[in-house]
């Protein structure tokens, strides 16, 4: 089978027609993402030939992985700080500052007495306020990519949002324990 | 055969015939098939005016069967080979199935019967031999089918088969055989809930947030959707793919037999009971209480007042347990209660008031009722395959749908590791590398297994996927790029590439729950025994209508497209091969055909692509327009 030819040397942004920066308008994301898959989806191509049907699904699914990269607040910034050459290191670099690590077992003490007391109004308060932080350490990232192009702190400020994503996940799977 | 067809002045396109298509809800109770008739979704009645057909199907010792009303009304003097609630079984293993002794059929492991395929799909022991569900299934479609086109006076192009939204892999596969089996092309798998909301929003042309609650037969799911300008976006579902209606029936008979002091049944007195119990359920959506009376076996009369506080009492616990899926959905997809604009009520089992009352209180407003919830899901169908034969309609439309629930693999020590999240949009795919970790290694084995838990063993597998010829190396050096591919049906596909080399590592699948290709074979060929069909002939008419659509696509597209796109010895390429195709379509022979059907596709590859390039630009030019009229 041979490879697809279509334009992959696009970037995200360029696909969507947006200026390559942190901070974009979600609406008219939305709306191009919509304009895109009206496009391409499987769904347009149904009743045509097996080839237009290949490439329907390949151009599809490379809309959708794009849009979710972008639509999220940290696949956007890895996707960004990866075209400057940045790897974000969250994997490998786990050097955080103290006080943001006592920070995070506060925050696990207090899901787990939630959790452990069925204290629903607690999850879901502990939830707001991490939505919260992440949202100002969006607001940072944007601006040290965006106006400063400072990467190697944004690539940090990536790192600690990764680590709130993981607690909020676990205040998800809290919220499923006292479901059950 | 005309190349060039001359339209009409003021026609901007030639006419094209309307193509006969279905939507079709095989439902765990009831199926029904629904058609869009001059551009407006029907359901297609029976004979005798029924729009639903019971799913049921009997078997006789010679082998016939009987489907719908018929087999419904001897359930209870012929339980064994009279099969109910088939979706129940489609895509699952004996372990599944929770209480065996309260339905009444001979279960065979399919593990036991020689395919070798632990734990493998369940099957049945009829007096016309062993099913199974997937050819019990095919029962009920080929009498849809038949009614479609003997109400149509044609044949279908195709069917969109609605499944529940919380369907596993194994699920949707067997969804997918039953069909082939009756002889139907399966255009989409549409996720139930959707097919309810397309048939809403399209009506009530609405735009926000709404929740569609789901309750069937033997599935609950809940679907988010976001509507906005024609897109019908699923932000997320969650479900459960063993809870409905039948439930609540089995717990007014089981508190029968508690009232009564009744214990061990033998087989037609517990579906007699069960079919009253049913009955009861549907009396008290409308009344207070009602009167189940039965007369057993050994002449035992029974009567007894079920009253609806008492049926609610039995049976809250199970609607409580469909808002914890609800309270999922909703966490997943990112909302509140509040930010839910409306919530739209599918399958017969939202009819009961407790349900009705939990959902209202829930999401604090009254449910959206103002559709038949029988009907919804068909008529939601309808219109999805009517875009998908390529019938023109009037508003240009689009569904995004996800994926239920998320697909890993299996790592070292039983542990799962993530490739597809649960509520990724649909098609997706993601690649992931591997290696040997012996020198001269030529093969491996992946695991791939559906659900959200940690533990391989805690979910469900889908299939092991054994990958051969590798060449050899030092441990370690290979690199195996294997690509994870969800398509527009939500169900996986897995290929294989080995990068040092570049050869396509052949892959080799063993579904878990699923049907192996021979095991489909041998099913079609029992089938068309009674039909009486020719497995040769079938295969060439097959191949005959696939050609003539792939004809008919290449060519419109290459009036569209051909000259502006492509240069005079590449359209030439093209025109051979079609001709090509025309020539061997006059022989019968099958194989000639298929490979100038393959011929043909990998020729237009490159023409395909370019015409989505030039789509996409079309899509971007487009918003520039709009942008200037904006400003």
């Amino acid at each position: 089978m041979q490879s697809p030819s279509f334009d992959f040397k696009q970037d995200f942004f360029q696909l969507f027609g947006l200026s390559q920066q942190y901070r974009i308008d979600n609406a008219l994301l939305d709306q191009r993402y919509h304009a895109l898959q009206m496009q391409v989806h499987p769904d347009k191509f149904s009743h045509l030939s097996e080839a237009e049907r290949r490439v329907s699904m390949q151009w599809a699914t490379r809309v959708n992985e794009a849009y979710q990269t972008m639509a999220s607040p940290i696949s956007r910034a890895r996707y960004l700080l990866s075209l400057q050459g940045v790897d974000t290191q969250e994997e490998t670099n786990t050097a955080m500052p103290m006080d943001f690590l006592m920070q995070q077992m506060e925050w696990r003490d207090a899901i787990e007495e939630a959790q452990h007391e069925s204290d629903v109004r607690a999850l879901d308060q502990m939830e707001l306020r991490l939505q919260h932080e992440m949202r100002e350490l969006q607001q940072k990232i944007a601006a040290k990519i965006d106006d400063e192009h400072d990467y190697a702190m944004a690539a940090e400020s990536v790192r600690k949002l990764k680590f709130m994503e993981k607690i909020v996940e676990e205040i998800a799977t809290a919220f499923d324990a006292i479901d059950h | 055969m005309a190349l060039l067809q001359i339209s009409e002045p003021g026609l901007s396109t030639a006419p094209h015939e309307h193509r006969l298509a279905v939507g079709i809800d095989l439902g765990t109770t009831n199926s029904l098939v629904a058609t869009v008739r001059n551009g407006i979704s029907v359901v297609l009645n029976d004979a005798d005016g029924r729009a639903l057909l019971p799913s049921v199907v009997r078997y006789f010792p010679d082998g016939s069967v009987q489907v719908g009303v018929a087999a419904q009304e001897m359930q209870s003097e012929d339980p064994v080979n009279t099969i109910i609630s088939v979706k129940r079984f489609m895509g699952r293993g004996l372990s599944d199935i929770g209480d065996i002794s309260s339905v009444p059929y001979r279960f065979v492991d399919a593990s036991s019967t020689g395919s070798g395929q632990a734990p493998g799909m369940v099957q049945l022991r009829t007096a016309a031999g062993i099913k199974s569900p997937v050819e019990v299934s095919a029962e009920i479609l080929k009498v849809l089918h038949a009614r479609a086109e003997a109400a149509l006076g044609g044949e279908l192009v195709g069917a969109v088969i609605a499944v529940p939204a919380y369907f596993d892999d194994a699920q949707r596969q067997a969804t997918k055989d039953a069909a082939k089996l009756a002889g139907l092309n399966v255009l989409r798998l549409l996720n139930e809930p959707t097919a309810a909301a397309i048939a809403y929003g399209l009506d009530n042309a609405s735009e926000g947030v709404y929740a569609v609650y789901d309750l069937g037969g033997g599935t609950f799911d809940i679907s988010i959707l976001k509507l906005t300008r024609g897109v019908f976006e699923v932000l997320a579902t969650n479900g459960n793919s063993a809870l409905g209606g039948d439930d609540f029936d089995h717990r007014i008979y089981c508190w029968l037999l508690e009232m009564n002091n009744l214990s061990a049944l033998g087989a037609q007195d517990a579906r007699q009971l069960l079919t009253r119990s049913r009955a009861a359920k549907e009396e008290l959506t409308d009344h207070a209480g009602t009167r189940i009376t039965a007369i057993l076996s050994n002449g035992e009369a029974i009567d007894t007042l079920l009253k609806q506080q008492d049926f609610q009492a039995m049976s809250q616990n199970l609607v409580t347990h469909t808002l914890q899926p609800v309270r999922r959905a909703l966490r997943d997809a990112g909302l509140k209660v509040e930010d839910i604009k409306g919530v739209v009520m599918v399958g017969g089992a939202t009819r009961m008031p407790l349900v009705q009352h939990a959902v209202a209180e829930f999401f604090k407003q009254t449910p959206l009722t103002n559709l038949d919830p029988d009907k919804v899901v068909a008529l939601g169908a309808a219109i999805q395959a009517n875009v998908l034969a390529g019938n023109r309609s009037a508003d240009d439309w689009l569904l995004l749908d996800v994926i239920p629930l998320s697909l890993s693999i299996e790592t070292m020590g039983g542990l799962t590791e993530k490739i597809i999240p649960r509520n990724s949009t649909i098609p997706t795919a993601r690649a992931q590398e591997f290696t040997t970790f012996k020198d001269g290694q030529t093969a491996m084995s992946i695991h791939v297994v559906q659900g959200e838990r940690e533990l391989v063993s805690d979910c469900r597998s889908l299939a092991r996927f054994e990958l051969r010829g590798i060449p050899p190396m030092v441990a370690g050096s290979a690199r195996i790029r294997i690509t994870f591919q969800v398509d527009a049906d939500g169900m996986l596909n897995v290929t294989a590439r080995e990068l040092v080399h570049g050869v396509e590592a052949a892959i080799a699948v063993k579904p878990s729950y699923g049907l192996s290709d021979d095991e489909i074979m041998r099913m079609l060929q029992d089938s068309n025994q009674h039909a009486q069909e020719d497995m040769q002939a079938r295969a060439l008419r097959e191949q005959q209508v696939e050609a003539e659509q792939l004809l008919e696509a290449v060519q419109n597209a290459l009036l569209q497209d051909g000259a502006t796109l492509l240069d005079e010895a590449a359209q030439g390429r093209i025109l051979t091969c079609m001709n090509e195709l025309r020539a061997v379509l006059e022989t019968a022979d099958h194989a000639a055909v298929k490979r100038a059907i393959i011929k043909l596709n990998d020729a237009t590859v490159p023409f395909a692509q370019a015409r989505m390039d030039k789509s996409v630009a079309h899509a971007l030019s487009g918003r520039k327009l709009t942008e200037l009229s904006l400003d």
